[in-house]
């Protein structure tokens, strides 16, 4: 095998790093248009170019979605059944409000009754605001630590409920990734729109990215004094077979600041994402839309690695029985496993990059009122 | 602790529901994307418009279909995690691969495409964008493939062993996982019967146009891709249907008996039972007619094999029922950290039967000790309802020789050029238009329901795979399937309707009269 277990190990945090940046860069600006779809279109036919500024290619970018969780399935199965169960209700009111995004884009137009295209405006709505609120909300738990436990078979028990996900912290990371989902959604409406739509967007992009920046700062702040992390005292060498029973941890405050304060550099990813925040206002005030774009594209990669890096190695911290956390070291798959799934990334994500980015280039171009008048019968 | 009884029959019950609720819409994508890729080849290859606008209007029926197969898919993708969280534990070392591998080589080739496919008409050569429909098909057959790989392992676990520190199944082979037989076998059958089902849609449609004399030149080319397509999948569907599919595996083998309800094994020659009433009470087929020879032609290929009978599988799996206690009580020792080596030859002798111990964990938590009466009862549940697996079977065989039929005449009149006058043959291809759909459903029913006792035939329970929830939040999201499912079903079938009925006009290129 090329690379030996404890590497893979890494690697896999990386990769599930990189599909969720993959997400929230590409499919964030789509549940951010989605939001902010009825405050920006004031009637009809600005909503029809608010939505076909997405429409060609959102679909695309929900695969990002699937596959990080078929990713999460095949390479940390065990995260994979303790996220999802546990988290029950919480992802079924996600699915539920991504059910609103297929049929909204494709059914919406079909029909010329106002009643049918506002249910689905507002289905829409429904579609970007709700998973773009609770994956922060899921963050946010993450970071404090979820109650779950293991029996000596390896069953999950998750004894918390899904109103306790709704607590202080957990909104205000819902806060967070709303902000930065709507300002990242904002800004891509610049690019794709012009005129009175373009300028409603800018202002979106001052206020949210305002918001985004105070709360992140927050956040970051609360991390340091007031939330306790968590810290392996123990545990199974780095190599050895996963599995999560074996190890002791300790709840600490300041916990989540042990990587910071070992390496300095990492103190780039929260550098990233509140200098990609300010770039992103001041590029989309001076109608650098692409520039714009960019920075807020960094600010997304340096908030979810800004949470990794504080939480690392853990992916999930048990509240209730420290000692079933889970690691990057033992909550993932067998070494051949991994090393398989390793190919199968390497060979196929850039493939994926090649043909999204010739598909975006074959659409490029400004979304207008008359250009929807002219394909009145063939766009959404 | 094992979940309750009630937690694990909602857990089935919902994803029985979302399950063949999403096989309402996949089989269309899969079959109408290739017939999508037909009419405009022939487009490029002619230039004749009439075959552009057949693009564009079945494209536009293709993407109602779509929506729906994209929203409905988003839940199964969650609902083994959700649901199913010992499952994915359990398995995912080796299930999770391909519906990950799906996702990166399938799903994000047909979803990046699909919207060229729509808004890429104008800025795409005709050549560019007939290779962007060409590669909706490739994407969503090849996400066919992986998810059939995926279930195919569910049905016959190969290249897998079980893992006593990690507690679950891992991967020994990955070319065992890719060529499982029954997998093969499946994605065959499966996209077959998808395209069986677009072509009876077209012309079903297709007919009705020619049935109100509408739009003729439009609906005959259809009419005329259709039934060309389509008499090639039906023959493979039924020539290469996924009989043979049972004889390896032991669960396939469970079903085969079942199906033909072979209460015992027969002496080859086998003949398969046409039509009868299964009871199980008295353990025969009341009022059976038989013909000789055909069971052992189909499933073995041959006619010197037997195919072993439900009491004798029953024996079989009580006599691993027993083995399966044997390795539940050595690793129960390894657990404890028992790790001396004649515990672990021990464990490895018996350890492929440990799934059929666990099978006792429904009666009772001491698998190791469980009664003559449990390892009975244990042994009995491995047989999957008799009757249900026998009737389902036979509608959807059925249904398939009808729709052999329609599409076999109407290909013979369209060869002759008469179809337009066959009245009777246009306004049974309408009515006809839902039979596909019924027979997709039922061969998922003869598929899954015929798995049971078992989530991975042989390795792992129902009863264990679920997640531990309470019942009230698997009540709130059935309610919620139910209901959005609902809505959204009314919906597309509303749009479906309407673009059916107003047909190639809606596209606005004033060719195309409205009756």
């Amino acid at each position: 095998m090329l690379f030996d277990y404890e590497t893979l190990k890494l690697i896999w945090w990386l990769f599930v790093g990189v599909l969720l940046v993959g997400f929230a860069v590409t499919d964030g600006f789509d549940l951010g248009v989605g939001a902010l779809l009825p405050f920006l279109g004031k009637n009809d036919e600005e909503r029809r170019v608010i939505i076909n500024s997405v429409g060609a290619t959102w679909e695309g970018n929900q695969v990002w979605f699937v596959t990080a969780g078929g990713a999460i399935f095949a390479a940390w199965p065990i995260v994979y059944a303790t996220a999802f169960s546990g988290f029950y209700i919480a992802l079924m009111l996600t699915l539920f409000a991504l059910f609103f995004r297929p049929v909204g884009f494709d059914y919406r137009s079909k029909v010329a009754d106002p009643r049918w295209r506002s249910v689905w405006d507002w289905g829409l709505f429904a579609g970007g605001f709700v998973p773009a609120l609770i994956f922060g909300v899921a963050f946010g738990n993450l970071l404090q630590g979820v109650p779950f436990s293991f029996d000596n078979d390896l069953r999950v028990t998750y004894s918390g409920n899904f109103w306790q996900l709704l607590n202080p912290f957990g909104l205000l990371a819902g806060t967070v990734s709303l902000a930065m989902l709507l300002m990242h959604g904002s800004i891509y409406l610049q690019i794709r729109t012009e005129g009175v739509i373009a300028a409603r967007a800018r202002f979106v992009t001052r206020v949210t990215g305002a918001v985004f920046i105070l709360a992140f700062v927050l956040a970051g702040v609360w991390i340091m004094r007031g939330i306790e992390g968590y810290r392996i005292v123990t545990m199974l060498p780095a190599d050895a077979v996963s599995t999560p029973l074996d190890k002791v941890v300790e709840k600490a405050a300041g916990a989540w600041m042990d990587n910071y304060s070992g390496h300095h550099w990492l103190w780039l990813a929260p550098l990233l994402a509140i200098v990609g925040a300010l770039l992103a206002i001041v590029a989309s005030g001076t109608k650098k839309t692409i520039a714009a774009f960019i920075s807020s594209s960094v600010m997304i990669a340096g908030v979810i690695f800004t949470a990794g890096i504080a939480m690392f190695p853990f992916i999930m911290p048990s509240s209730t029985d420290p000692g079933s956390s889970l690691t990057i070291w033992d909550a993932v798959s067998s070494h051949k496993t991994l090393q398989i799934m390793f190919w199968v990334v390497v060979i196929f994500l850039p493939i994926v990059l090649a043909y999204t980015s010739w598909v975006y280039r074959v659409l490029r171009g400004k979304i207008t009122v008359e250009s929807i008048r002219a394909n009145e019968h063939n766009v959404y | 602790m094992i979940p309750s009884a009630e937690l694990v029959d909602l857990s089935r019950l919902q994803f029985a529901v979302t399950a063949l609720y999403h096989f309402l819409f996949v089989p269309l994508t899969l079959g109408l994307s290739f017939l999508l890729v037909i009419m405009e080849s022939v487009y490029v290859m002619t230039g004749k418009e009439v075959y552009r606008d057949m693009t564009r209007f079945w494209g536009k029926l293709f993407g109602i279909n779509f929506a729906l197969g994209v929203t409905t898919g988003l839940t199964m993708e969650f609902q083994f995690g959700t649901n199913w969280a010992y499952y994915s534990h359990y398995v995912g070392d080796i299930f999770g691969v391909p519906l990950a591998i799906e996702g990166l080589m399938a799903f994000f080739l047909e979803s990046t495409f699909v919207g060229l496919f729509f808004f890429g008409w104008n800025k795409l050569s005709k050549v560019q964008h007939l290779m962007v429909t060409f590669l909706v098909a490739l994407g969503s057959n090849l996400s066919a493939l992986w998810i059939l790989i995926a279930n195919g392992w569910m049905q016959n676990p190969v290249g897998a062993e079980f893992n006593y520190h990690t507690m679950r199944m891992e991967m020994t082979s990955i070319t065992d996982l890719l060529f499982n037989p029954v997998a093969q076998v499946k994605f065959v059958h499966t996209v077959s019967a998808g395209y069986v089902t677009a072509s009876m849609f077209v012309l079903g449609i297709s007919a009705y146009y020619l049935l109100i004399g509408r739009d003729k030149a439009f609906a005959m080319r259809s009419i005329a891709v259709a039934a060309g397509f389509g008499l090639a999948s039906a023959l493979s569907v039924i020539v290469l249907g996924d009989a043979s599919g049972y004889t390896v595996g032991e669960v396939q083998r469970v079903k085969l008996a079942a199906i033909e309800a072979e209460w015992h094994t027969e002496k080859a020659p086998v003949a398969i039972t046409a039509f009868g009433f299964p009871n199980e009470a008295t353990q025969r087929t009341d009022y059976a007619i038989r013909i000789p020879y055909l069971l052992g032609l189909i499933a073995t290929r041959s006619v010197d094999e037997q195919i072993t009978g439900i009491a004798e599988l029953r024996e079989e799996n009580e006599a691993k029922i027993r083995n399966g206690m044997i390795a539940y009580s050595v690793l129960e020792k390894l657990r404890a950290g028992d790790a001396s080596d004649e515990t672990k030859m021990l464990f490895e002798k018996y350890k492929a039967n440990l799934g059929y111990g666990l099978l006792l964990k429904k009666y009772t938590p001491d698998v190791a000790d469980a009664t003559e009466e449990q390892i009975r009862m244990a042994s009995r549940d491995t047989i999957p309802g008799i009757a249900p697996m026998f009737w389902t079977f036979r509608i959807m065989v059925a249904i398939s020789l009808v729709i052999l039929f329609i599409i076999s005449a109407s290909f013979y009149y369209v060869a002759k050029r008469s179809i337009a006058e066959k009245k009777w043959l246009l306004k049974l291809a309408l009515y006809s238009i839902p039979l596909p759909w019924i027979a997709c459903e039922m061969g998922w029913i003869v598929a899954e329901y015929g798995r049971q006792p078992w989530t991975i035939s042989g390795i792992l329970p129902t009863r264990l795979s679920t997640s531990n929830l309470d019942p009230s939040s698997v009540y709130f999201s059935l309610a919620g399937f139910v209901g959005f499912y609902t809505l959204l079903l009314v919906a597309e079938l509303y749009l479906m309707f309407k673009y059916a009925r107003l047909g190639p006009q809606s596209l606005h290129t004033g060719q195309y009269g409205s009756a």
